[in-house]
Formats: C-alpha cells, structure tokens, sequence
C-alpha cells in the first residue's frame, strides 16, 4: 500500500509547470444488442443471463457487427466534428484478464472509424475552450467482477472473485483528445467541462445513458506537466476509476501537484496507471507490471472492414439533433435568462433538461420550476447528477400537463415524480398504481373540511373576522388529512360558506 | 469378406435411394456403421466419441418420415456420418483432440452441426484429430492417434485423419473434416480418399473451434466424388452468424459431378503447377501416380498445360507465421475461467497462476510451439516482418492463382508429396512434419476451393496417392467435375474403385 | 534474423501464459529457432508496394441489425465452469492489471 504522496502546492505547480491533459472517455452505447453478438445490454439483468457462445467467448463462437452501433459511431463522429472513415477495421488488442471472455477485447487500433474532431467547451466563466479530437473508435466492454473475501471486497486482498459477463460485449465509443496544452491553471476545470459537454452531446444524440454512476461514461485521464517553456511533454500518468464530473476535475488537480512535488524533488515520474479512490480523493498506483505491454494488435479475421458509403454519412449527419451548446444560446434568449441565472442553472445541469421539457410540451415557467427546486432538491439527496435522476424530460413534461389539466394537485404531482424515481412507471401508470386523484367531490371533503374547522376553532374565529388569510391554514389541514388528494380551490369555498 | 450388400460398403448416394425405396431402414444402416465401429474401432481409433443413443434415434426419425410418406429433409437423409471433434455439438463431447477440453460439453451447436442434423443426416459420432487441428498425421491428439487402414503403422494424415480414416475403414460413409493448410485434403490424400476444401466462406465457420480464422475452412468427406458433392450441398451455404460467410448461391456441385461422370473433359483447360510438381521431398511413387493421372485428364479430352507459380515456394513459411499468430489470438479464451480444465486452483494461486499452469498441462508440445511463434510474430518489432509480410506473400500466392486461372479453368498438382509416413516418423522433427502440407498450402493462402481424389497407389510402397484439384474461388463445381471424370475414368481402367483394394482389417 | 534464446521464449511463455518447464524451454528454444529460421524466407520477397490479403474474398460492411436473439440461461452459461457460485464463474484472485 502507497503512503500519501507528498503534493506541491497549486500554485507553485503553476509557477514552474504546464499541465498536459490527454482524456479517454469510453461511453457505452445504448443499442438494443452487444456489439457483435444478440444479446440484451439492459443494465440490471440477473447475472450471467444476457449471455450467448459469442459474448462469453465459448469456443467455435463468431462476432458480428452490430449495424446500429456503426450508426451511432458515425453519429458521433459527426457530432465531434471528425471525418469519417471511408475503410475501417476492428483489430484484437491480446491481454489476458479474467473478465475478457476471448483473452483478447476487440477494438480498432490504427484504422479509427473517426477522427481529427473538435469540441467546443463552454467553461464556467461561459469563456470557450476548443478541445482538438483524435479519434473516436468502437470497441466491447469487459464483463464484471465481484471481488469476495479478504476486508474491503476490492481486488486487493480478495480470496476469490465472481464473474458476470452480462455487460461483456456491450458497445463502447472510446473517445481520445489530441494533447491539450495551454489551459494552464484550468486544467481541471476543463477536463472537468470537456467531460460534461461531451455528457451532454451524448445525450443530445440518444446514443447512451451516459451514466457515470453506473458506469456507462467513463473517463481515464492522463496528466503530464513539463516545466514551462520546455517544448517536450513530460512523462504522463494514466489515472482511471473516475466516476463522477467533479471527481475528473479533482483527479487531474490532485495529479498535478503529486507530479509537482515528485519533481521539484528530483523524482521521475513513472508511467503507470493509476487509480482514482472516491473516498480520499487522491490517486493510487496500481500494480506494476514486470513487462512493457505488448498487445499483439492485428486485424481482426474474423470480421471484415467496414466502408461506410457517402450516402449513408450523410444521411446520418441529416439526423443529428440540435446540439446542446446551439440549444443553450437559444434557451437563454428565449427565456431572457441574465447571466446569473444562465450560470445557476448550468452549474445543476439543469439547461438541458428544462429545454427538453419545454420542448416535450412543457411551459417554461413550469419546467424550470420543476427541475431546480423539487428535482434539484432529490438529486442531491440521493448524491447524483441531476441528469442521472432515472425520470426523463418526457415523463415531467407529463406531470406538468396533469397539473394544468387539473388531474393532479401539486402535492399529488411530487408523490407521481417520487413513483417516477421509485421505479414505478411512467406518469399515468403512477397515477393509477397509487389511486392518486384530485378530490372535488363535496360529500368526500364536508367531513374533513369540518374535522379540520372544529380542531381549529381560533383560526375559524379570525376568518369569521374577515381575516380570510387564514383559510390557508385550514386548507392546509384538509389537504394534509387527504394525503393531498383534495381539490384546494373547493376546499377554500367550503371553509368560506361555513363561516359566513 | 464383404459381401455385395454390406451396408457399410456401399455409396452414400446408394444408401440414401435405398433408405427412402424402403429397401433397407436407416436404423439398419446405422446399426451396421455402429457394429462396424464396434469391430474394428480399437485398431483404427478413429473415433473419440461414438454417439450410438443419438444416432439411433435420428435414424428413427428418418424412418417414420419415410414410412409417413414424407419428402426427406435432403438427398442424404438416413445416411450415417462421422464428425470432426473440432465441430462443436449441443450435448455432446466436444475436445478439439485436447485434454483442454477434456469433457467439454458444448451449450450450443455449430451452424453445419444443425445443417446435418436438419437434413436428417445420422451423426455416429465425433472423429480423432491433431490437437486444435494443428499437424498432419493425428499423432498431436492428446487422446492418441488414429491408424491409417491400408496399414494400421501408418498415420490417417492430419488434422483430420479420424474423419479420414473412418471413411477408409467403412466405418461411415460420410464425414466432416476442416482444412487450415491441407487437414482434408491430405488426410483423403493418404487414405484413399476424397477430402474437399470448399471456397473460404463457403461453409459457415460458426462452432468450428477457431485454428487459423482466415484459413480454416470446414467442408466434406466421403469415399466418392458424388457423395462429398451432395455433402457439400447440404453443409455450404450463408450464415449470419459468420461475417465471413459468403451470401451468394451454393455452387452446383451435385450438377458437375453428375455432368463429370459422363466422363467428357473436352474443352477443358488443365494447367500443372510445374512448382507443385517436383523436387526435394517428392515421393517418386507420388509423382509417378500423378504424371498417369495427368495422361488421363488428357485422355478424357482437357488440354494440359505447365504453368508456373514462381510464389508458391513462399506459401509454406507464409503459412507457418499466418496460422500460428491467429492461433496465438485464438487460443487465448483456454485459460481455466469458463469452461475447460482447471489445474493448479490451490493454496492461494492467483488466476494468473492458474491460468498459465491450465495452459501448461492443457495444450500438447505443437500447441505451445505454435503459440509462441504467433505471439512472436506478432510482436511489437515484428510484426511487419513476419504478420505483415506474410500476408502480403499471400497476396502474391493469390496474383499467380488470378493470372493461372485467366487462361486455365482448373490446376492440378499431387496433394501431398508423400504416401503415409509411418507412426513416431516425424513426430521429433516439427519442420518435417510442416511438409507434408507444401502442396495444399498455396490454395489455403488463396482461400480458392481445392479437392483431393484417389489417385491410385504408388508403385514405391502401394500406399494411396491423391490428386489435388484446385479451381479459382466461387467456382467449386469445376474442380468437382473434373474429379468425377477422372474417378469413373481411373476406376476403368483398374477394374473397380480404388478403395475396394484396401486390406481386411476383419482378421 | 532469428536466433533465440533460451530468455526469449521464456518471455513468450510468459506474455502466451505458458508455465513451460526448464527442460521445454531448452527444447522450445532449439525448434523454434529453426522454424523461425525457416519462415523469415517470406523476407526474401520484395514486396513493399504489395498490399496484404486478410481475406480470400473480400467482403465489406457485414452487418448485423440490433435486434436481441435468444442467448444462452444461466445454467448453460455456467455449464461448462470449472467453479461456479452464485449464477457467476467463480476464478482465482485476480492480482489487478495483469
Ligand atoms: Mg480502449
Ligand atoms: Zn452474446
């Protein structure tokens, strides 16, 4: 076990060094079936049943490529702005590791099906940064491993481990910057953006959940810093396991003043991978190897390459949704947002998924409202991003429309969306699963609009002074008493005549 | 002696008609195959598995078909077969001849696997093979070689030389073998019988356990020119789950040895590879054999040209980087964690442990080495001296093949240079042993549809000789009817096939 | 070009997971030095401006669609595993990145 590494402080790091990033995002791809085999990537399945001879590697067994992969691949590559390849191939990159079913992942190596892109990230201040594309190539997933024994249930110490290869095959984009130099002290900051603009283009183009919770969005980021004006990059290390937008951010800052204090005092930098631990927010070594990797990448024979014809590019490129920075510009004109609230509601995430809402037939008033208070407030319960909450702008938007066709209170709208986030269904199939119906039928509300009169005879007397403020706190009672279902506007004239 | 109606001495063809003329059952046909294993088996051990439950059973099946006046499900519906352990079967051993796959029993059957079974053909059982299909005489099969019939010292070829030797034994009439650089064509060669390599992607490879995947190519085996074309019919074919596979139609291979047998090759260009046909290594009983077999292609009215191949001396060396590379990939799945044997699970291994002490006591000697020279030639540093050169030699084998075939409709040359070498021969010298595939090589390279047909016994040792019929890729119907011509016409002039003067192993 | 040694294809060994003993490693080295000897003719081949064949007949753009097919259950899944608990393979400890 590494002790805690000695850091330099920030600022000296930026004193005497220049941070290079290089960011590695792998996003899996949310097709029905794996990338070359039929087999079902929904997340969650019981463990070994999303599996076929082809996915757990079983002799004899063939791949296929998956057409809906290429396709979102190549969307992609358009989003990123990168050409598309007109002849690509996949290629066997050999290692062994138990959690890879043939002991070798197939990949493209030197024959990307995307390449030299850029994408324009928006910082913080709302200053744009441009981050230069190398490639954006297809590849499978690993299967996954449950480590059991020994205290902690991570891998070291682990007496024996359990494999589920349900997520072996799934289709995964690697998307690979070129060396991004000259960010200087917002080296963080910037991966950090980078990594949420392309969330967020992912997301725009439907082709993953995007998920870096679930691990669906996975970045590995690669930090180097060389001494100011020295025209060679230093040595780089690789650090992997970052799960979550801020950790990004804190991983590479960590990094730099790790590398910063290891070379102020004489050390070298040793090229390793290493790995991100949530919990102390610092990097860990893994584990050496005694040799160099050798991949033995070689075309992969059992696959043929892959031409995508013009037509085909273009037809795709026709198919690209508003992208989400052209969505923002909009937004805020269209809302007349300042400059503060703008950064508000990007600082939650939020732009996108009101603009979806509104979009899904929401007003905007209401939209917003939705997502920055009630929504906010349980994405930050439950410690997640508020795009990775399980509803979407859809089932919201239909919340909405519930509530302004009188079908639900707003008290029985937040107990739908709690349904919602429960697991429980869509909109509708809450309402119904729950009986969750506005009460305006009088014989159902005398008996509790009478209940609350009589236990509150002060607030009663007041009203009948004319203080019809007070209502509210009767109403207030009924509804409670109803569980919300009462209708509050029949509510108030019912207290009203009673006190005439 | 056999008599006229020993079941197991006849064609398939014939035990086919005589299945659905109800002049004999299927489960006859396949009781006399399974009594025939029984007899002779434990000297030919051609078999690693005889599946007799199963084989009745789907010999019932044809029969109540028959008996209800069904169609058969295909031409060689009833007729019993001999399956490659390479082929994985649902339910049945599948071990590659590997004590890696000792046990093994598959979850899933191979694309041909279902053809077969569809086409209501009886699978006896699964046959002997070089380990992984890596050799050329079966002495790499951890379960002991097979013997070839025309003398039991001898090996059957190889890989394949369980399914070859069964046909040679009248132990089936029918068998599946898979070629990467000659594993049917030589073993048919050796035995006395015909091996066919189809067009790379004509048969599906999905449940073939992966050799070499650019050049492993499944395809049939039989005692006669027809039954290997209507094997062929029932087993090529595109697959989906083979991206490799061809989608094209099936090339009329029924149709052109029918047409062959006619007898009439007038018209036809023949071109004799001159590098195939001579020098270091070349048996002169081999050569002997084919020069008759060239006089009667000449007989039956083909003009016969020599044509040079200046490449194909590069095919060998070619092939010995090729295969074992895809190899070194391929076999990386054995490795303890899913299926297969496990060794050395104790005391605190780690998987990494165990994975190497399973490699270690799994694969045989010719395994190892042919990993290791794929891991090699993969190698960061050399990979463009050894991989990438070797597949742009093949490019070159292919340019002499296109530039052979723009004047000529087929080639032909010896299939192996030598009649069966003894038992234990070659077996301390691995270079001698890649040898024995110099001739069958060059097609595999070019992935180009090539076939072995008797071709009579050497004058040197009376062993079988073959003659290897090679036609441009798409085109396996012409290699096939020039095989049918030459077989009628060879069996002629010696009085009978070729196979009737195989010696009793009743004894 | 080749000329192995004894080194060299105990590093093979280790990058192919062979645990090959002292004696195969003599042995592996002798032969593999002649087999290598042997294919490093396909150098004599002058063929830069050559380009590779992968396949026999070439084929571009074999697709499948993204429509689920059956696969295998869990209990063929694990049909096969040497050591298996709880509907996962159960494998020796994994030492990280190997
Ligand atoms: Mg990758
Ligand atoms: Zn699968």
């Amino acid at each position: 076990m590494t002790g805690l590494a000695e850091l330099m402080d920030y600022e000296d790091v930026l004193s005497t060094f220049e941070p290079v990033l290089g960011l590695e995002v792998h996003t899996e791809l949310s097709t029905r079936t794996k990338m070359f085999c039929g087999c079902s990537t929904v997340f969650g399945a019981e463990q070994n049943t999303q599996v076929c001879p082809t996915c757990l590697g079983l002799p004899g067994a063939l791949p296929v490529v998956n057409a809906g992969a290429i396709e979102s691949a190549i969307r992609i590559g358009l989003a990123l702005n990168c050409e598309i390849a007109g002849w690509c191939r996949f290629a066997r990159k050999n290692y062994f590791y138990p959690d890879m079913p043939k002991n070798f992942q197939t990949s493209q190596y030197d024959e990307p099906i995307a390449y030299n892109g850029h994408l324009d990230v928006e910082l913080d201040d709302g200053s744009v940064f441009r981050v230069e594309i190398e490639r954006a190539h297809m590849e499978e997933d690993t299967g996954k491993s449950l480590h059991v024994g020994g205290s902690t249930g991570r891998i070291h110490g682990a007496e024996y481990s359990l494999l589920d290869y349900n997520r072996a095959g799934v289709p995964l984009i690697e998307i690979v910057t070129k060396p991004i130099v000259g960010a200087g002290a917002r080296a963080p900051e910037i991966a950090r953006t980078y990594v949420t603009a392309l969330r967020d283009l992912l997301r725009a183009l439907d082709v993953s959940d995007v998920r870096m919770d679930q691990g669906s969005l996975r970045c590995d980021a690669n930090v180097s810093l060389m001494p100011i004006g020295a025209g060679e990059f230093g040595t780089r290390t690789e650090t992997k396991n970052v799960n979550s937008l801020r950790s990004v951010e804190r991983a590479v800052r960590y990094e730099m003043c790790r590398q910063g204090a290891l070379l102020a005092g004489g050390s070298r930098i040793v090229q390793e991978t290493r790995h991100y631990d949530e919990s102390t927010q610092t990097t860990l070594a893994g584990r050496t190897k005694e040799t160099a990797e050798d991949y033995r990448y070689f075309p992969e024979p059992d696959l043929v390459p892959i031409a995508p014809a013009k037509d085909w590019v273009a037809q795709l490129r026709e198919t690209l949704p508003e992208l989400p920075w052209e969505r923002r510009r909009r937004v805020r004109e269209d809302w007349g947002l300042s400059d503060a609230e703008m950064r508000d509601l990007l600082n939650i995430g939020a732009i996108d998924l009101i603009a979806s809402t509104v979009d899904a037939g929401a007003g905007s008033a209401e939209a917003r409202s939705w997502w920055v208070s009630y929504l906010a407030q349980k994405a930050n319960t439950a410690g997640v991003e508020l795009a990775d909450l399980p509803i979407t702008p859809v089932q919201v938007a239909r919340v909405i429309q519930l509530v302004t066709d009188g079908e639900l209170t707003t008290t029985l709208a937040r107990q739908v969306v709690d349904g919602i986030l429960a697991g429980e269904g869509e909109p509708d199939q809450v309402v119904a699963a729950r009986s969750l119906k506005v009460v305006s039928d009088d014989s159902a509300l005398i008996a509790a609009v009478e209940t609350a009169m009589a236990e509150a005879p002060g607030v009663v007397a007041k009203i009948r002074d004319g203080k019809t403020a007070a209502v509210g706190a009767i109403v207030g009672a009924v509804m409670k008493a109803t569980r919300g279902q009462a209708d509050p506007q029949r509510v108030r004239e019912l207290i009203i005549e009673r006190c005439q | 002696m056999s008599s006229p109606t020993d079941l197991t001495r006849m064609t398939a063809a014939d035990l086919a008609a005589r299945i659905q003329a109800k002049e004999v059952s299927s489960v006859e046909v396949t009781q006399a195959h399974l009594d025939r294993i029984a007899k002779v088996d434990d000297r030919v051990r051609a078999f690693l598995h005889v599946s007799a439950d199963r084989a009745l059973s789907a010999a019932r099946a044809v029969d109540e078909d028959v008996a209800a006046g069904r169609a058969p499900a295909s031409p060689l519906a009833g007729v019993p077969l001999a399956l490659k352990d390479v082929v994985v079967t649902e339910g049945v051993p599948t071990t590659v001849g590997s004590r890696m796959l000792e046990n093994w029993i598959p979850p899933y059957d191979a694309t041909i696997t279902r053809r077969l079974l569809e086409a209501g053909i009886v699978i006896l059982g699964k046959t002997n093979m070089d380990e992984f299909a890596m050799g050329s005489s079966t002495e790499n099969s951890y379960y002991g070689p097979s013997h070839n019939p025309w003398d039991l010292d001898r090996v059957p070829g190889g890989s394949g030389g369980g399914s070859s030797a069964a046909l040679a034994a009248f132990e089936s009439p029918l068998a599946i073998g898979t070629d990467t650089g000659g594993s049917i064509r030589q073993p048919g060669s050796v035995t006395g019988t015909v091996g066919v390599k189809p067009t790379y992607g004509g048969v599906s490879r999905y449940g073939l356990v992966a050799f070499s995947s650019s050049l492993d190519q499944a395809g049939p085996c039989a005692r006669t020119v027809l039954d290997a074309a209507l094997l062929h019919e029932v087993i090529a074919g595109h697959d989906v789950l083979d991206a490799t596979s061809i989608d094209e139609p099936v090339p009329p291979v029924v149709a052109a040895a029918r047409a062959g047998a006619t007898g009439d090759l007038r018209g036809l260009r023949i071109g004799v590879v001159s590098d195939l046909a001579g020098g270091d290594g070349y048996q002169p009983g081999v050569l002997a054999s084919f020069e008759r077999a060239v006089a009667t292609l000449r007989e039956l009215g083909a003009e016969v040209v020599e044509v040079a191949c200046p490449h194909f001396r590069y095919g060998l060396p070619a092939y010995y980087l090729i295969a074992p590379s895809e190899c070194s990939s391929n076999l990386a799945r054995f490795d303890a964690m899913r299926y297969g044997i496990r060794v050395g699970d104790s005391n605190g291994a780690s998987a990494e442990d165990v994975m190497s002490a399973t490699r270690e006591a799994g694969f045989g000697p010719e395994v190892k080495r042919r990993i290791m020279i794929g891991t090699y030639a993969l190698s960061s540093g050399y990979y463009d001296a050894y991989y990438g050169q070797a597949q742009k030699v093949r490019t070159l084998i292919k340019r002499d093949f296109d530039t052979a075939f723009g004047t000529l409709d087929v080639l032909v040359s010896p299939t192996t240079p030598t009649t069966a070498f003894r038992l234990g021969e070659r077996t301390g010298n691995p270079m001698s042993m890649y040898l024995a595939d110099l001739c069958t090589i060059p097609a595999s390279l070019a992935g180009i549809p090539a076939m072995s047909v008797p071709s009579g016994l050497a004058s040197d040792d009376g062993l079988p000789v073959g003659l290897q019929i090679m036609a441009p890729a798409l085109a396996d119907e012409r290699m096939y009817r020039v095989a049918a011509a030459y077989e009628v016409a060879r069996n002629a002039a010696e009085g009978g096939p070729q196979i009737d003067r195989i010696p009793e192993l009743e004894a | 070009m080749p000329n192995i040694s004894r080194d060299e294809v105990a590093h093979l060994a280790r990058l192919a997971r062979l645990a090959v003993t002292e004696d195969e490693l003599t042995t592996f080295a002798g032969q593999l030095d002649v087999i290598l000897q042997s294919v490093a003719t396909v150098g004599e081949v002058a063929a830069d401006d050559i380009p590779p064949t992968t396949h026999a007949v070439p084929l571009v753009n074999v697709f499948r669609p993204d429509v689920v097919r059956p696969g295998l259950t869990q209990q063929q899944a694990l049909s096969g595993a040497p050591s298996a608990e709880d509907g996962r393979f159960r494998v020796p400890r994994i030492l990280g990145e190997m």
